[in-house]
Order: C-alpha cells, then sequence, then structure tokens
C-alpha cells in the first residue's frame, strides 16, 4: 500500500530550541563536522489503492491545515512512496 | 473491536502439553529456577504450555510474588493492635490501602520502586514508575491526588548521575503533570552506592468517599471480563522476570529488560473513564495492569473473586500483531486496566468508553469452575487454579546472618576518628562549616528539580516542598485535608538495620506532625540488594522486624508497600534504604504550620534534647566517614513530640514548626531563616550547659525527637505550660530577627542569608545547568 | 460533596448580584485545569458551566473559558487538535458575532486560541527545554478587555506559571502591530520564563473580548491556595472582570 510522505521543519527564521540542544550535543558524542541541527517533523499518510491527483491534494491540503502550523512551520516536501 | 486473523503460530495447547511430557521448555530462561519449574509441574500435574510457563515465570518472579521477603512482611499484618485497625478501610493485599478519613471520606495511598527501568531509560522509567503507581490508586476506586517522588541516585560529579537525574526528573514531571497530579514533595539523596543501582520511588494517594471503594476480584458467575484502555505491545516483555532475577552484571551478556514506554494522555483519559465508570456503579471489580500484564490482571481478579475465569486471548487488541500468546500474557504495556461487569451495564460501560475513546476489548466471563481458563482461537492454551499464580506461589526461607563486618563498623564511631581531625571550633570555624553543610549535595535547595513539577494543578496543594510534608485538601467546605511524607536514610540503616528502618518512620511521622497533622498510616518501599546475600538477607529481615515493631509502637499501620531487591552492580549491593511514608490527616488544611517564621521578635524554642550522635550524619559524609551507631531511636518520645506539635498547631500556638534530621540543628536553623528570608538570633549557652554538649555537636549531632518551633509572645506561656505539663524538654534558644537578614548564632560568626542562600541554592544549577 | 462533575451543572455561588453570569468551562480530552477555572468562576461569585468538547451547540453561555492541561496529549502541536473540535467551532463564531463572547484561553487555551487563530502567534517550547513551575509577575498592559477590567494599567500581579511549551513567537510584521495597537495584554516582569518575544505573556484581539495568556490566574484566587508571597489571590480579577462586565456593573 503506498504511502504519503509529509515532511514539516520549522521556519528558516523560527529558532529551534530543541535543533540548538541537539547541535550542542553531537560534538560530546565526537560528532564534530555539523555547524547546526534542526528538527522537523515527518509524517507517514497510508493510502488503501492508487494515489490519483485528487489523493495528493488532499494530503497537501492536510498538510498545510493540520500537519503544519503555518505561523512557525513550512511544508517543504509532499511525495509518494510505494509500500 | 477486531478479531485477529489467524497466525502462524504453533499453539502449544493444554491437550498438547499433556501428551508430550518430555518437551523441553526454557524455563531458565525466563528467570525460573529448576525448583519453581518442578513446582509447576508438580501443581498441573503435567509439563505447563509455553503460555503457562510464561505466566509463571513473571507472576513467580521477585517482583510479582514477594518469594523471598513473605515471610518477613508478614509481620506488618501480625503486629496490629485493635486501635491500629479502627480506621484501615482496606489493608495490606489489596492494590493500595484505604483509611478512613471521617465525614464519608476515604484516602488511598502507596508508594512503589521502579528502579531499574530508571537507570536503563530515566525518562521512561521514571514516567513508568508514576504511570504505575497511579493506576493502583485508581482501581481502589479513588481520584489521584497528588504524587510524591523520593530519589537517591550516585555521586552528584558522577557524569552518569547527569544522564540520570536529567531524565527521571523530566520523566516524573512529563507524565505526573500531564495527569494533572501536582508533585507535593520527595526527596533526593547523592551517595556513591547508588550509583549503578538509581532508586526512583513513586507515591500517589487519592480520595474518595467510602461508597466508592472498589476492590480487584472478579465474582459474580456469567459476568463479563473487559480490557481496556491502549493496546497491548511487547513492553517491558519479560520485564518483571528478568528485572528480579538479574543485576547489571558485567560479566554476564547484558540482558536489558524491554523498556515500558508510556503515554501520560491515555492515563488521564482512563482516569476520567474509570471515574465515571464508578461513579455509574457500572464495575463489580477493577484491577489495573502493571507487572506482567494480563497474567496478573486475570490470575489476581479470578483468585480473589469467585475463583474463575475464562478468556479467549485473540480478542485482545494488539498494536503489534507478531506477539505470541506467551509475549502477550507477559507485557507490560501501560495505560491498562481490567474490569469485570455484569451483562445488564455493557451497554452503559461501553458508551463512557466512547465518550473518551477508550479501545476495550470484552475478553470473556466469570465462571465457577475454579479455574482460570484462556483460550486462543478456542483451543485452550492456559488451564490453572489462579490460586497458584496469584498467591500461592514460592516462599524462600532464604538463609541470613548479621555480616562478620557488622560490629568492626559500628565500633568505627566518627567521633575522634581520623575523619574528625581539626573539627571546627572558632567562630569563622563554624560559619563555614554550616555553610558548606547548606550547600552540599544532600542538604542543599532542590529547586532545580521541584520547579520542573506542577505543584499547583487541582487547586487543593495547602502545602509543599520546601517545608516538611505535603499538605492536600479533601473537602473544599470543611477544610480537611491529608499531609504525607517520606523519608529513609541508607546510612542509618547500613550501620544498624532494626533501627534506621525505626528511625525512617519516626523521621516521616515527625514531618507529619511537624505540619500539625495526626499521623495515621504507613506504606513502605525497600529498596535492597540481593536477597540472595545472608548480609543482605540479614538487612532486609532486620529493617522489616524494626519497621513493624516500630509502627506498633507508634500506632500506625502499614496499609501496602512495595519490595525492590537486586539492587546490586556485581557483588556490590546499595545501602539497605527503607523508604517510609505517612500520612496524617489534617481537620483544616488551613491549619498546617509551614516550616518557616515570618514574624518579627516570635520566641524560637528547641523541644527535645541532644546528645553527641554524629555517627552516620550528613557532617561525618562530608568528612567521608560512615561507621558507628546511629542516633538513638526513642518513639515515646516522638509520640509526645508529635502531641506537641499538633496540639500548638490546632490551637495556634506556633506559627511555624521544623523537624530537626539530617544536618541537625544547623541545617533546621538555617532552612527555617531561608523560607521566608527572615533572620534570627540564637543564644544555645543554656542548652550546651543542659545537655552537655560543646557547640559543634549542638549544632550537627543527628539526636532524633526534635524541632524548632516559634511562638507568638502570646502565646509563649500558654506553649511552655503545654510542654511542662506533659514532662518534655524544650529550651527558648533564640528570637525571629527580620532586620538583621542574618543567622545569628552565639559563638559561630554571622551567617548573612544572603551567602547563605547563594551557597544553598547554587548547588544543583552548578551540576545540572 | 464539592466535586464538579463532569456533565452538567456546578453548584450555584452564594448569595451575589454575580451569580446571574454563567460562564462555560470546556474540558477536553486531556484538559487539567478545569476545575480550577470552575472554582475561580465560583469564587469571584459567578456561575460555572461546564461544556464538552463533542458538544454541537453551545450552551447558554455569557463568556467562555478555555482551561489549561495537556488536550489531546499536545500531540501534533499543543492545541492542535482541540482546535477542530465541534464546540470550538461554535466559540468562534460566537466571538467574532456581534455579540461578542468573551473568551478567556489559559496556557493550552491561548494555545488553543492561537492554532484557531483568534489570536495570532504561536508557541513553542520553552528556550530553556524544560517544564517551569513558578510564581511570576506579571504587568497588566491593557485593562480595557473583558477579562482585566478590573485592573489598573501597569498593575503588577502574581500568578502561577507552569508550562514546557510557553514560547510565544511572531514575526516582527505581527508584533509591531500589537504592539502599536496596545494588543498585548500581559507582559512577563523582572524575568522571562520562556524566551516569549518581547516579554508576551498575554495578548487580545482588536475587540479586546478574546484574550490568552500563558500564566495560571485561576491558581491564584483562593488565599492559601495559590503564591505566598503576596495575598495569592491576584488572579481573581480576570474573572470579577467579566462577571462585572456581563451583568453590566461598575468597571
Amino acid at each position: 500500500m503506498p504511502r504519503i510522505v509529509v515532511d514539516v521543519m520549522p521556519k528558516p527564521e523560527i529558532l529551534d530550541p530543541q535543533g540548538k540542544a541537539i547541535v550542542g550535543a553531537l560534538p560530546r558524542l565526537g560528532f564534530t563536522s555539523f555547524s547546526a541541527v534542526r528538527q522537523g517533523k515527518r509524517f507517514e499518510l497510508t493510502v488503501d489503492g492508487e494515489v490519483t491527483d485528487a489523493i495528493l491534494a488532499q494530503a497537501r491540503e492536510a498538510a498545510e491545515t493540520l500537519l503544519s502550523n503555518p505561523v512557525i512551520e513550512d511544508v517543504v516536501n509532499v511525495e509518494v512512496v510505494e509500500a | 473491536m477486531t478479531t485477529e486473523t489467524n497466525k502462524k503460530f504453533n499453539i502449544d495447547t493444554v491437550e498438547n502439553a499433556a501428551n508430550t511430557p518430555d518437551t523441553e521448555l526454557p524455563w531458565a530462561e525466563l528467570g525460573l529456577k529448576q525448583n519453581e519449574f518442578e513446582e509447576i509441574v508438580k501443581v498441573l500435574g503435567r509439563r505447563p504450555t509455553g503460555a503457562e510457563l510464561a505466566m509463571y515465570s513473571v507472576m513467580w518472579s521477585e517482583h510479582c510474588s514477594y518469594k523471598s521477603s513473605k515471610n518477613h512482611l508478614r509481620q506488618f499484618g501480625q503486629k496490629v493492635t485493635e486501635e491500629m485497625k479502627k480506621d484501615m478501610l482496606v489493608g495490606i493485599g489489596e492494590n493500595a490501602g484505604v483509611t478512613n478519613l471521617g465525614d464519608g471520606w476515604a484516602v488511598t495511598f502507596k508508594i512503589e520502586s521502579h528502579n531499574s527501568p530508571s537507570f536503563v531509560e530515566p525518562y521512561q522509567g521514571a514516567a513508568t514508575g508514576i504511570g504505575g503507581i497511579v493506576r493502583d490508586i485508581i482501581s481502589m476506586g479513588a481520584r489521584p491526588v497528588a504524587v510524591m517522588d523520593p530519589l537517591r541516585f550516585g555521586e552528584i560529579d558522577h557524569p552518569d548521575t547527569a544522564r540520570v537525574m536529567h531524565g527521571a526528573v523530566a520523566g516524573i514531571g512529563g507524565y505526573g503533570n500531564s495527569l494533572g497530579l501536582p508533585n507535593i514533595g520527595g526527596e533526593m539523596v547523592f551517595d556513591a552506592v547508588y550509583q549503578g543501582n538509581p532508586l526512583v520511588n513513586a507515591l500517589a494517594v487519592g480520595v474518595m468517599r467510602h461508597e466508592d471503594i472498589r476492590l480487584a476480584n472478579a465474582s459474580g458467575k456469567g459476568n463479563k471480563v473487559v480490557l481496556f484502555g491502549a493496546r497491548t505491545g511487547g513492553d517491558g516483555i519479560g520485564g518483571a522476570s528478568v528485572l528480579a532475577s538479574e543485576s547489571f552484571d558485567d560479566t554476564k551478556p547484558s540482558k536489558r529488560p524491554a523498556v515500558q514506554v508510556g503515554d501520560p494522555f491515555a492515563e488521564k483519559v482512563l482516569i476520567e473513564c474509570c471515574l465515571e465508570l464508578f461513579k455509574g456503579s457500572l464495575v463489580e471489580g477493577i484491577q489495573d495492569l502493571g507487572a506482567a500484564g494480563i497474567s496478573c490482571a486475570t490470575s489476581e481478579l479470578a483468585s480473589n473473586g469467585d475463583g474463575g475465569m475464562q478468556v479467549e486471548l485473540t480478542d485482545v487488541l494488539l498494536r503489534d500483531p507478531t506477539l505470541t500468546p506467551g509475549e502477550i500474557l507477559m507485557s507490560e504495556s501501560q495505560e491498562r486496566m481490567m474490569a469485570v461487569v455484569t451483562p445488564e451495564n455493557v451497554e452503559a460501560f461501553e458508551a463512557v468508553m466512547d465518550k473518551w475513546a477508550v479501545e476495550y476489548a470484552w475478553l470473556g466471563e466469570v465462571t465457577d469452575t475454579g479455574r482460570l481458563i484462556i483460550t486462543w482461537e478456542g483451543e485452550v492454551i492456559v488451564d490453572v487454579d489462579p490460586r497458584t499464580v496469584a498467591h500461592d506461589g514460592p516462599v524462600y526461607d532464604r538463609p541470613y546472618a548479621r555480616p562478620a563486618w557488622q560490629d568492626a563498623l559500628q565500633a568505627d564511631t566518627f567521633t575522634g576518628s581520623v575523619q574528625d581531625a581539626g573539627r571546627p571550633a572558632a567562630p569563622a570555624e563554624l560559619a563555614a562549616a554550616v555553610t558548606e553543610l547548606v550547600a552540599s549535595p544532600n542538604m542543599c535547595d532542590k529547586s532545580w528539580i521541584t520547579k520542573q513539577y506542577d505543584r499547583y494543578v487541582g487547586g487543593n496543594t495547602a502545602m509543599a516542598f520546601p517545608d516538611d510534608a505535603g499538605v492536600v485538601r479533601v473537602d473544599e467546605e470543611t477544610g480537611l485535608g491529608v499531609a504525607l511524607a517520606t523519608d529513609a536514610n541508607g546510612r542509618y540503616t547500613y550501620l544498624d538495620p532494626y533501627n534506621g528502618a525505626q528511625l525512617a518512620l519516626a523521621e516521616a511521622y515527625r514531618n507529619v506532625a511537624t505540619s500539625g497533622a495526626v499521623p495515621m498510616a504507613v506504606s513502605d518501599c525497600l529498596n535492597f540488594g540481593s536477597p540472595e546475600d545472608p548480609d543482605v538477607m540479614w538487612q532486609l529481615a532486620e529493617s522489616i522486624r524494626g519497621l513493624s515493631d516500630a509502627c506498633m509502637e507508634l500506632g500506625v499501620p502499614v496499609t501496602g508497600g512495595n519490595v525492590s531487591l537486586y539492587n546490586q552492580t556485581g557483588t556490590t549491593p546499595i545501602h539497605p534504604s527503607p523508604v517510609v511514608a505517612v500520612l496524617g490527616k489534617l481537620d483544616d488544611v488551613a491549619r498546617r504550620t509551614p516550616s518557616g517564621w515570618k514574624e518579627d521578635g516570635q520566641a524560637i524554642y528547641l523541644l527535645g534534647t541532644t546528645a553527641n550522635e554524629l555517627d552516620g550524619s550528613e557532617w561525618a559524609k562530608l568528612r567521608g566517614h560512615l561507621g558507628g551507631l546511629p542516633p538513638k531511636v526513642d518513639l515515646t518520645a516522638e509520640r509526645q513530640l508529635g502531641e506537641i506539635l499538633i496540639n500548638a498547631s490546632r490551637d495556634g500556638m506556633v506559627d511555624s514548626a521544623h523537624d530537626l534530621s539530617e544536618g541537625g540543628l544547623a541545617a533546621a536553623l538555617v532552612e527555617s531563616s531561608l523560607r521566608y528570608g527572615v533572620g534570627a538570633r540564637i543564644a544555645l549557652e543554656e542548652l550546651l550547659e543542659r545537655d552537655g554538649v560543646d557547640l559543634f555537636t549542638a549544632l550537627f549531632s543527628e539526636s532524633q525527637a526534635r524541632a524548632i518551633v516559634s511562638v507568638p509572645r502570646s502565646e509563649e506561656v500558654r506553649f511552655k505550660d503545654m510542654c511542662t505539663a506533659r514532662g518534655f524538654a524544650h529550651l527558648r534558644i533564640g528570637v525571629v530577627d527580620a532586620a538583621s537578614n542574618a543567622l545569628e548564632i552565639n559563638g559561630v560568626e554571622t551567617l548573612s542569608l544572603d551567602a547563605l542562600r547563594e551557597a544553598h541554592e547554587g548547588t544543583l544549577p552548578k551540576y545540572f545547568g | 460533596m464539592t466535586e464538579l462533575p463532569l456533565i452538567g451543572e456546578a453548584p450555584v455561588a452564594a448569595e451575589s448580584r454575580l451569580n446571574g453570569a454563567r460562564i462555560g468551562v470546556v474540558t477536553f480530552p486531556g484538559t487539567l485545569d478545569d476545575r480550577d477555572a470552575a472554582r475561580a468562576v465560583r469564587l469571584a461569585g459567578g456561575t460555572a458551566v461546564a461544556l464538552w468538547h463533542a458538544d454541537t451547540e453551545l450552551a447558554d453561555v455569557d463568556a467562555v473559558v478555555i482551561p489549561g492541561g495537556f488536550s489531546y496529549g499536545d500531540y501534533l502541536r499543543a492545541g492542535a487538535i482541540s482546535r477542530f473540535a465541534p464546540l470550538m467551532s461554535k466559540i468562534i463564531d460566537a466571538a467574532n458575532s456581534d455579540a461578542k463572547l468573551p473568551v478567556l484561553g489559559i496556557c493550552n487555551g491561548f494555545q488553543i486560541l492561537t492554532e484557531s487563530h483568534l489570536l495570532p502567534g504561536s508557541m513553542i517550547k520553552n528556550d530553556h527545554l524544560k517544564f517551569l513551575c513558578r510564581d511570576q509577575v506579571l504587568r497588566v498592559e491593557n485593562n480595557t478587555t473583558a477579562w482585566t477590567a478590573d485592573y489598573e494599567a501597569g498593575q503588577e500581579i502574581l500568578v502561577p506559571l507552569k508550562n514546557q511549551d510557553g514560547q510565544y513567537i511572531a514575526d516582527d510584521k505581527t508584533l509591531d502591530a500589537l504592539e502599536a495597537e496596545g494588543r498585548v495584554a500581559f507582559r512577563y516582569v523582572g524575568f522571562n520564563p520562556n524566551g516569549s518575544r518581547r516579554d508576551i505573556a498575554g495578548i487580545t484581539n482588536a475587540a479586546g473580548n478574546v484574550v490568552g495568556l500563558m500564566p495560571h490566574p485561576e491558581h491564584a484566587v483562593e488565599p492559601g491556595f495559590g503564591p505566598e508571597s503576596n495575598s495569592g489571590t491576584d488572579g481573581l480579577g480576570f474573572f470579577t472582570s467579566v462577571l462585572n462586565k456581563i451583568v453590566g456593573g461598575a468597571k
């Protein structure tokens, strides 16, 4: 069964306290190559059957109205992944 | 509700088991001993099926069966007078004890441990510890109203301590705050002995009307059995039996128990659901699912009731469809309850579930066969007498003996030891010593922890940390309420387990009385090392003996509790740490006594007498010494002191009261001054003379049955007369001095409150951010 | 027994000219401070009416409080799921209608109001990442709203704050507009507990009937159960303000 993946990230101008804490923790574990981390969310929407254009459009709308808060987040990706 | 589709399991049915007696079973991997396995075969008259083996392995684990401690725990039920039983509505043996508060109100409380999981996964371990104890309270028919958390971690500067600290505190807050339960107190102790074995104990208290009390039994042939709440997954499979049987031993392959993951939202919804069920009298019996999940719930409900139950296991709602029947029976997925419902109430029950969008599955019904029968797609995979699973498990008389090193340890007294050299005497030295004490990890301000907890939710918190007891209002009309305190001292108990356990009770009892409440009941959480070590078993036996004797002498019964064994790394156990929780009653919470003074000019009195008792003290710990004998126990004096504090509170004779314990008089004076930021002038010459001690000893000794109070001038005569009439030692040691902004003790250099505060409050942030 | 029942009406407050005023308190799955909000309404002299998130009609109430807690476990985002509750659309309509129903969103309630776009901006995690419970000094910046009329402009009050995701943010354009229009209702004083922009603790809509704030006035209404450092009742003004407004009493 195919899935539609939706990725949501905090808007670039939003300070991301969790990402900040993570980038601070990485060097302590020996990972010194990363200068910034931003933490977002990934949603997987399972579709029973084929993913039509209409269904994809629904996913985009769901992403804009429920899965993300447009005040502070951007939907950065909506794509179909075969199961 | 769905029925799972056919699975491709080799189902080991009862019929199959009877026909294949020689089949090898993994009883050792599941944590059973050979003799235990043979006992199961004997009880069943055949080899157990895989599912039965799973059930017995978790239910006969130390954690669930108390097999090493049961013999000794009997004393809590035996050493009880008629007077002590008077207000006990439900005693030991149920999910939690219930005490009568009067006016038709009842209160239920219990303390439990979740130690090993908190070392493995501090956040979830601590969080699910809260979840578990709260479910015990709900299952008695109560609305939970508050939680407390006694914590014992390793050295404050050890890197792993920070890992455990951050996770556990966040987990307790994360779960408790989300349930809407104020955290009203707890403890924080740092000691190297807990480095690999942190102790996370959790207490929950709930209130109900008498008619709301529910018990965990399944009665009424034909009544339906329902499992509701979260779906069942692979959480903690084998957790209980594995935890109980293995320590974190470097030499064995690491046997990590699968940690349970909690969802506090699911539990909050469960609480509201259950309260509606109780209000509508929609359940006949109810049990929460904790350690050993469905195995425990079915066998306990069945054995407590009419004795029989029939359950179809494929009806259990799963979040992981690959679970085998044995795994389903052992799963410790959180936020689940099991109830018994009459057929007439089924529809109403479902309506409540639907309202709160809680999933449920009707698994079977109560029978009168005296057997617990579990089927898988109709085939019998479990057919047992539930009592053999839940109650009549193995009981061990573990050998124990006073350790060979105990005498030498007790002879090694602090006074005069090499660590005692250079004992502070000059005023500047004494001031430095007091400051060092209040800044030390065990004595420092704990706001770093407590500000991560919600103390306000519910609007009934009359008193919380840092006062001596947490106080919660029960009745908004009358002000009736309860006070709670938890205490333990692993150092005292290591030096002398019998007295150490008594001292824990004395301290918690004193804390409750200090707040003005009348102590009524006790719950205990006994944290010890391996019962297979005769030294540790002796510590356990002596502690239980001491605690049960003390409960009887103070007239407060144990209504329930918990035992956590195998807290050790390799062969090194933790200090025996019996945590004692005392619950008290306040007729009107408005009269509770805070722990610090506010009014300028009030007289400060010291109640009780002081002797040279520095062994096992916080001062000795700072100097790196542990030896000698703990402070003397005087339960008669504790009772008298309690009565004085309660009467003084009730009649308005004191404005503040603070009991003396760890850190002695020095700590108490500083804490009472910093509480509201009001200083005092103290003179101890008369005390030194009367009790024959020097200034250092007067400040740092940890003699018991003592408290300091501040008395309004108008009440002084009445207060002194009351103490005199009771023949209790009392001495005016100073006066509240609001203008000074300092704690002035004759013979000690002036201690500015600002400097004391900086020292006191700076420690935890320094280490934990 | 004084327990507030989950459904149905709360016991009516003692004789008072204000007890004709009915204040609805909404309960979602996971709401925690609904009992406290109802108690605050009662102590202020009004009548608390329990509302259920799934109700499709708004009962006959003169104002609504959306209390604190972790509705739906704060899943997805705090308040993100609650805002779509059937009752919320009725509340939004009533708030936007000519009647200008007074609505107070406390903590999670404030989060629900921003997710509903009744108020601008959003809350993210506290800048220090931890849950924080402290007694917080606030300055009342705007005393013309339905919920703040009983305070003086610039008055400082002490109210408990307790949350994990209380950092108020909005883009500069929005923040500037809020300031220019006097729509900042409360500001943190002395200590910003979570990194909120411009120290904003609470805001109001343009009409002044919808107010949201992160701190909890309902926990500062009863002596002995609120903050210790003063009367502990600085929060009562929120509730008396709206009751007085409803009954048409003196401002």
